[in-house]
């Protein structure tokens, strides 16, 4: 059987940033249209486990085991981040989960060893994409995550080859810790990556034995605008096959997460038997090359980057900074809650990071699990109706006030629960709702990742 | 199995309360010294002469030891209590217990909370390690969604209940502004409370209780003993106490307009008592009013009237001090704060005056001398996951 891709799955939070409104505040900065912005109760994990389920759930027949996480966000050090994601997915013991962290090139990285493994593979990026107030990197990126499952198997898209190129060179840097990336100047850098990428291009359709003509699809991921224009320009492909770059416009650019969303994007507008180069240029230059087959009309995602692109709700720059730690805003006068108990978590880990509840003898089921249930009842994917609800102005959040709400589950079970991605205004009785993995907070350094609910829109 | 109860076996025959308020200059050892010495000093006795003492406490000490250090007790069995908000309650419950079981001759009840150490505004639970997935909600948002549901049911308009619940509270401010022991004195209009900022639902702050600090104590001994030290004891006609297992939270059927536990803690209350109805039976009642809905809701599930009518009879006045059935003549939750070790004590003190004749004359109950039953009742948890506690005392014996 060949290799290629077996299912996709992209998320593009909620909330979206206008451009336009950052100079008025940073004093200069900003631009036109908008950027996607990844909620206070967001981070890569969190993201990489909605961009996971939405894969996971347009490909059912795909079991992975094994998660390839990259992120030049990660929420920890040291610390493994895929675990969460592994325990989100509720994947068995014997999936490995392995973080590929720190640079967008690590994207390309976990393809790499995702594509090549023994077994189904999860590859997902996933990035919070920050910069000085005012910066052309604040307005040009955005936050995203998008999941690949591959390996053999029944493929919408084959694996035909790959080129590569490296060099090192000082482009972009970033010191641990800062929210702020240095970039040096762009015209340096801009003739680096038109030499790798030429490279890289050359190496893969040699691999392939196609010509660039042959070529129907171009996807270009990287942070330097620059280089991909000059190194585009010399791909010897048609206009056609060219992206319009319409996402940067609506959510910008997603770092580590880049190269799959826009391969998830491509994917969604693919016919069967079309040539698919994903190029992405970063630290060097890879080209993968792709044949879709005739599975790929047939599968779709359960919610398409297009879906998601054009859902959006608004957020003020003031609220964005204060949710990036970039304006600290007056918190409620009330107690910061205590970090979770490790061993307590690790004795719930299906409840906390998988939200399932049990089931007893007469059906009925329970949220948190009962001790007094023998069976398992996975209410990740179930959707609920909103019985009565508050807002609560005196609670502690990192971003008040609380929304909150009893949700009747349909099919069973209820759970008080707080709301995501809402304003106050949009909840009502009888709201539909469904759940979305988030972190409820931050104590002492440890993510205290839970499940939300949020509208059905 | 059955709840037999203990009426008329105990009797209290002593009780002190400090003024509920922010204390910032007393500590909790000044506190327990001034309602015990109180206590002490209406019965008549010593320190020593008490064989028991248990001490309630949600989270201002660990041990006996926090009452016997300050009070200097020596060799004394002491027994710090905690059962959420209604820990004061459950103090006396185990105390009164003690002596009914015939093990000690007299026992003490003391209740203290120093709630305004914290730093914070509101009550602050003290953070129990968890998996991190339980809700953060505070208190008042949980009774909030009370009234909304409330409404709902039955047809209220909720501009109406709005009203209602200002009602509620400024029966509860009449009350205190004419208690020299209330955190609040102040009395506030329907009018003055709707046109509050809302901070938890459509609950502004003055729907909520205040928050102070205080002490109350009561002394109990055999009804057979208890002329010997006061000529108008209080006897305990009931005793009830109901945990709930939290099943309301996550239970379909839940609707949020009634509390079931206390419902049940209520009936078994009356069983022993031997009350059929309390309405026309009961002189006065002090009920856990910790946010306006919750006294609404209280006025149905204690049976003080029909289900659904609670908001009618409250604008009619049922409650008021000259009402009815008055509810809180001192002032509630809402005048003294929620000092959480101390308020069912404090209830019980408000009867204690009352029924013995010694509220003053602007406070005095409408039913004073015509019925001679108080009830008290102490909650803690939320709509859902509650305790409850139920007391029925009266001034004299069942003949």
């Amino acid at each position: 059987m060949a290799r290629g891709i077996l299912g996709w799955g992209a998320y593009v939070p909620y909330r979206r940033l206008d451009r336009t409104t950052i100079a008025a505040v940073a004093g200069g900065g900003g631009g036109k249209g908008t950027r996607s912005v990844a909620s206070y109760d967001e981070d890569a994990t969190t993201m990489a486990v909605e961009a996971a389920r939405i894969a996971t759930r347009s490909t059912p027949d795909v079991q992975p085991l094994s998660v390839w996480f990259a992120t030049t966000s990660p929420p920890y050090l040291d610390k493994t981040n895929a675990t969460a994601i592994h325990a989100a997915l509720r994947l068995p013991r014997d999936a490995a989960a392995f973080d590929a962290g720190g640079a967008v090139r690590s994207t390309i990285g976990a393809l790499r060893a995702g594509m090549h493994d023994h077994a189904p593979a999860l590859v997902v990026a996933s990035d919070v994409r920050t910069g000085l107030p005012g910066s052309a990197d604040e307005s040009a990126f955005g936050d995203g995550a998008a999941a690949l499952l591959v390996g053999e198997g029944d493929a919408v898209a084959e694996l035909i080859a790959s080129g590569t190129s490296t060099e090192e060179f000082v482009d972009r840097w970033r010191t641990p810790g800062d929210i702020r990336s240095k970039i040096w100047e762009e015209r340096f850098g801009e003739t680096r990556y038109t030499a790798l990428g030429a490279d890289a291009w050359d190496a893969a359709l040699k691999q392939a034995g196609i010509a660039a003509g042959d070529v129907d699809r171009v996807v270009v991921a990287s942070t330097h605008d620059r280089a991909v224009k000059a190194v585009t320009k010399k791909l010897g492909v048609s206009p056609d096959a060219l992206d319009a770059g319409e996402l940067s416009s609506t959510i910008g650019n997603v770092g580590a997460a880049q190269p799959l969303l826009v391969l998830c994007s491509a994917l969604e507008a693919a016919s069967p038997g079309q040539t698919i180069a994903l190029v992405v240029l970063a630290d060097g230059a890879d080209v993968v090359l792709f044949r879709t087959t005739a599975a790929v009309g047939a599968r779709r995602s359960v919610r398409s980057v297009a879906e998601q692109v054009s859902s959006g709700g608004a957020v003020s720059y003031g609220k964005y900074l204060a949710w990036r730690g970039v304006l600290p805003v007056q918190p409620p006068n009330r107690p910061e809650p205590a970090r979770p108990s490790s061993s307590a978590a690790g004795r719930s880990i299906d409840w906390k990071y998988g939200f399932v509840g049990s089931e007893a003898g007469d059906g009925s089921v329970h949220l948190p699990p009962s001790p007094h249930d023998d069976t398992a009842r996975p209410m990740s994917e179930a959707t609920g109706t909103i019985v009565t609800f508050t807002i609560d102005k005196l609670a502690y959040s990192p971003s008040p006030p609380v929304v909150f709400a009893v949700v009747d589950f349909d099919g069973g079970g209820r759970l008080p629960v707080e709301l995501t991605d809402v304003d106050p205004d949009e909840v009502a009785i009888g709201a539909r709702v469904e759940m979305t993995f988030r972190k409820l907070f931050t104590a002492d350094g440890i993510h205290n990742y839970f499940w939300k609910a949020r509208l059905v829109r | 199995m059955s709840s037999h109860g203990i009426r008329d076996r105990v009797a209290i025959v002593g009780m002190g309360c400090t003024r509920f308020a922010e204390h910032f200059d007393k500590s909790l050892d000044d506190m327990v010294i001034e309602a015990s010495g109180e206590a002490f000093a209406s019965a008549g006795v010593t320190k020593d002469d008490v064989d028991a003492y248990w001490l309630g406490t949600a989270q201002s000490g660990m041990s006996g030891i926090t009452l016997a250090r300050p009070l200097e007790l020596e060799g004394k069995p002491v027994t710090r209590v905690e059962n959420y908000c209604a820990t004061g309650s459950e103090a006396l419950r185990q105390a009164a217990y003690a002596v009914a079981s015939g093990a000690y001759d007299m026992a003490m009840a003391v209740g203290v909370e120093k709630v305004k150490d914290s730093g914070y505004q509101g009550l602050n639970a003290f953070p129990i390690p968890t998996d991190g997935t339980n809700r953060t909600l505070t208190a008042a948002a949980m009774f909030s969604m009370v009234a909304p549901a409330y409404a709902k049911k039955y047809g209220v308009d909720p501009a109406e209940l709005k009203r209602v619940l200002a009602r509620i509270a400024s029966k509860n401010h009449h009350n205190g502004a004419r208690n020299p022991r209330a955190q609040f004195r102040r009395e506030m209009s329907v009018d003055q409370l709707c046109a509050m900022p809302r901070v938890a639902g459509d609950l502004s702050v003055f729907d909520c209780a205040g928050v102070a600090d205080g002490s109350a104590a009561a002394i109990v001994v055999r009804a057979e003993d208890a002329l010997r030290y006061t000529d108008r004891p209080l006897y305990v006609k009931a005793l009830s106490f109901v945990a709930g297992n939290g099943s309301g939270l996550t239970d379909p059927t839940y609707d949020y307009t009634t509390f079931p536990e206390i419902v049940a803690c209520a009936r078994d209350a009356y069983a022993q008592a031997g009350v059929t109805d309390p309405r026309s039976q009961l002189a006065m009642a002090e009920v856990h009013d910790c946010f306006t809905p919750t006294e609404l809701v209280l006025m149905e599930d204690l049976g003080f009237c029909e289900r659904g009518t609670a908001w009618k009879e409250i604008l009619a006045g049922a409650f008021d001090l000259d009402g009815d059935l008055p509810v809180n003549p001192d002032g509630g939750l809402k005048s003294f704060g929620h000092p959480v070790g101390a308020s069912g004590l404090r209830m019980m003190f408000e009867a204690w005056l009352q029924l013995r004749g010694e509220a003053p004359e602007d406070r005095r109950i409408s039913t004073f001398g015509a019925r001679d039953l108080a009830l008290t009742h102490n909650l803690g948890g939320y709509p859902g996951e509650m305790v409850s506690f139920v007391s029925i005392l009266g001034s004299s014996l069942t003949d």
